[in-house]
C-alpha cells in the first residue's frame, strides 16, 4: 500500500467520524427543541392533581379526551367560560383576514406602481415603504386612539385593518412584476385586453407561487399577533387563542388547571405549526424571498 | 428600474393604490405624527388640558432612572437573545450541512418553532421552568439551586431570553443553511488541499463568506428582540420581579396603557421609532449591496 492510499483512507475515516458527530449534535438539537412540546403534550393527557403535585409526567396519561373536551368547550384557569373552540375560530378569522388583506392590497398597489406612469408615483411608493419603519409597537397609543375614534374597538375590522398595510409584500410583488417579459403586455394590448383583464387573466395566474409563499408567512404573522388584539379586543367572545392562553396563566399560580391550559396550548399552536410543516417548500421560499 | 411597456391611464392606478395608501395614512402615518405631537405636550393631572412643553418629555425620559433601567435591561436582553439564537443556529446549520443524509428531516424538526407565537413559546418554557410544576424548575430546586423566576430577577431574565431565543433559532437556521449551501465546494476543497484543519477552515474560509448572512440576521434578531418579544414578557413576567425584565417596549405599554402617562409614553415611542428607522436604513443599505454581490 503506498502513502497516497493511506492518506486517502485516513481522510475518509476522519470524514465518516465528522459526519457521525454531526448527526449526534443534530439529534441533540432536535431533542432540546422538542422537549417543551413533549412536556406540554404529555401534560395535556394527565389530570390536574398529578401536575399540581409536581410529579412531572414523562409519558402520556389517560385523561387526554376529557382535558381536550374541557379546553374546547369551556376553557381553563381564570378564563373558564372562554372555550378554545371559539378562540380558535377568532384566531383563524383574524389570520385569514390579515393574510388575505395584505396580499390583496399589495398586489393592487404593486401593479399600479409597476405598470403605470402617473403623478406622484414614487411618492406613493415611498409612503408605503415607510411603514416598514413603523411597527405597531412604536405607535401603540395613537393607533389605539384612531380605532376608538372610528368606533372600531372590539371589532374584526379594528383588529385586522390597521395591520394589513404591507411594504414587504408590495416590494416582493413589485420585484416579481418587473421580471414579467414585455411581450406578455404587448400581446395583451394587441388583443385589446384592458389593464384589469391583463391583471386578472395573466398577472394573477403567474403570481400564484409568490402568493402561496407569502400567504404562509402572513398567515403565521396574523395568527401570532399579541399586542394589538390585547389592546383592541376586550369582549370575551372575540378573544383570540394566543392572548386567551396567556391570560389563563395569570400569575403562574401552581393551583391553575394546568392540564386544561396545556391542552389549550397544544390547540393554539397546532394550526400554524401544521401550516409550516405541510407547506414547507412555500414557507422557505416565502421566508428567504421576503427576508422579513 | 422601470418597465418599458406599460398601460395608459392615470385614474386607474391611483384607484388601485387607494386601499393601501388609505390604510397607511390612517393607521401608520397619522398615528406616528400624533406620537411625535403628543411627545411635545404635557397633560395636567386630570387629563383635561395639555400644554406644549417642547422637548421636556424627552429630557425627563432620558433622565429617568426607570427608563435607563429599562434601556439597560433591553441591552442585556436583546444581545443575549441575538447571540444565543445566532450561535445555536450557526452550529446546527454547520452540522446539517455536513450531514449528507437526513437533511430534510433535520430541517423539518428544527424549523417548526418559527410557527409558535412568542407568547406561546413563553408558556411552553414556563411548563419546564415553573418552580413547583416544571421538570427543570423542580430539578434545580431539588439540586439545591433556589430557583423561582417570580422572585429572582436574573432567573426571570434568563427564562425570557431562552423562551425568546428558542423561537428565533429556526429562522436563523434556515438562512445559515442556505448561506452554507451556496458556498462553492471548490473553495472548501482548495482549503482542504492546502492542509487547513476543519476548524481552521471554518473560521478562515466559511465564516467570512457567511458574514453578509450573519450581519443581515443580526439586524433581524435585534428588531425581533426589541419589538416582537413583547408577548413573551407580558405572558411570563409582566416586567417583573420588580422591574428586572421590563424592556423599553414593555415600558411604553405600561406607561401608556396602565399609567396613562401619554406624554412620556409618546416620547419613549419616538425614541424607539428613531432606533427602528436607523436599523432599517442600515439593513437596506446592506441589502442593496448584497443584491449586486
Amino acid at each position: 500500500m503506498d502513502a497516497g492510499q493511506t492518506l486517502a483512507r485516513g481522510a475518509e475515516a476522519r470524514q465518516r467520524w465528522a459526519r457521525w458527530l454531526a448527526h449526534a449534535a443534530l439529534a441533540l438539537g432536535v431533542l432540546v427543541f422538542a422537549l417543551p412540546i413533549w412536556i406540554t403534550l404529555v401534560g395535556s393527557t394527565h389530570d390536574a392533581a398529578t401536575i399540581g403535585r409536581g410529579d412531572v409526567p414523562l409519558l402520556p396519561g389517560g385523561h387526554a379526551l376529557e382535558n381536550y373536551a374541557t379546553a374546547w368547550n369551556s376553557g381553563g384557569g381564570t378564563l373558564r367560560g372562554n372555550p378554545a373552540g371559539g378562540m380558535l375560530l377568532n384566531s383563524a378569522i383574524m389570520a385569514l383576514l390579515i393574510a388575505g388583506g395584505k396580499i390583496a392590497i399589495s398586489l393592487l398597489s404593486a401593479y399600479a406602481v409597476v405598470f403605470f406612469r402617473f403623478p406622484l408615483r414614487m411618492a406613493a411608493f415611498w409612503t408605503i415603504f415607510i411603514t416598514l419603519m413603523l411597527p405597531v409597537e412604536v405607535r401603540i397609543i395613537p393607533t389605539y386612539q384612531v380605532i376608538v375614534n372610528l368606533d372600531l374597538f372590539n371589532s374584526f375590522t379594528g383588529l385586522t385593518l390597521p395591520l394589513i398595510a404591507s411594504a414587504t409584500a408590495t416590494l416582493l410583488f413589485r420585484q416579481f412584476f418587473l421580471t414579467i417579459p414585455d411581450e406578455y403586455v404587448e400581446a395583451a394590448q394587441i388583443d385589446g385586453a384592458g389593464p384589469m383583464r391583463f391583471f386578472r387573466d395573466i398577472l394573477l395566474p403567474l403570481s400564484v407561487t409568490n402568493i402561496a409563499a407569502l400567504g404562509v408567512i402572513l398567515f403565521i404573522y396574523g395568527w401570532n399577533q399579541y399586542l394589538w388584539p390585547l389592546l383592541v379586543i376586550n369582549d370575551r367572545s372575540m378573544q383570540t387563542i394566543v392572548v386567551g392562553l396567556a391570560k389563563m396563566i395569570g400569575n403562574g399560580d401552581s393551583q391553575n388547571e394546568w392540564n386544561t391550559i396545556m391542552a389549550t396550548a397544544v390547540l393554539a399552536m397546532t394550526p400554524p405549526v401544521l401550516v409550516v410543516v405541510l407547506m414547507q417548500r412555500w414557507f422557505i421560499k416565502g421566508l428567504t424571498e421576503t427576508e422579513k | 428600474m422601470d418597465r418599458k411597456v406599460i398601460f395608459k391611464g392615470r385614474a386607474l392606478p391611483m384607484l388601485l393604490l387607494l386601499p393601501q395608501l388609505a390604510v397607511t395614512l390612517v393607521f401608520f402615518i397619522w398615528p406616528a405624527a400624533m406620537a411625535v405631537w403628543q411627545s411635545l405636550l404635557q397633560e395636567d393631572a386630570f387629563g383635561l388640558s395639555s400644554t406644549f412643553v417642547g422637548l421636556e418629555n424627552f429630557a425627563d425620559v432620558l433622565a429617568d432612572p426607570a427608563w435607563r433601567g429599562a434601556a439597560a435591561n433591553t441591552a442585556v436582553f436583546a444581545s443575549s437573545v441575538a447571540v444565543l439564537a445566532l450561535g445555536v443556529a450557526l452550529f446546527l446549520a454547520v452540522q446539517a450541512d455536513k450531514a449528507i443524509r437526513g437533511q430534510r428531516f433535520y430541517r423539518t424538526m428544527l424549523i417548526w418553532p418559527y410557527a409558535v407565537a412568542p407568547a406561546i413559546s413563553a408558556v411552553l418554557w414556563l411548563f419546564l421552568f415553573h418552580p413547583s410544576i416544571g421538570l427543570i424548575g423542580r430539578a434545580l430546586n431539588a439540586a439545591g439551586v433556589l430557583w423561582d423566576y417570580q422572585l429572582n430577577g436574573s432567573q426571570a431574565m434568563l427564562l425570557v431570553v431562552i423562551a425568546s431565543a428558542w423561537k428565533q433559532v429556526s429562522y436563523n437556521f434556515i438562512f445559515f443553511l442556505a448561506g452554507l449551501q451556496s458556498i462553492p465546494k471548490s473553495v472548501l476543497e482548495a482549503a482542504a488541499i492546502d492542509g487547513a484543519r476543519p476548524l481552521r477552515r471554518f473560521w478562515t474560509v466559511v465564516f467570512p463568506l457567511l458574514s453578509p448572512t450573519t450581519f443581515f440576521l443580526l439586524v433581524v434578531n435585534l428588531v425581533y428582540a426589541f419589538f416582537d418579544t413583547f408577548g413573551v414578557i407580558h405572558a411570563l413576567t409582566k416586567g417583573g420581579p420588580g422591574k428586572a425584565t421590563e424592556t423599553l417596549i414593555y415600558k411604553v405599554y405600561v406607561d401608556g396603557v396602565d399609567n396613562l402617562n401619554l406624554g412620556s409614553s409618546a416620547a419613549q415611542s419616538v425614541l424607539l421609532m428613531v432606533f427602528v428607522i436607523a436599523l432599517t436604513v442600515v439593513q437596506f443599505r446592506f441589502v442593496e449591496r448584497r443584491v449586486h454581490y
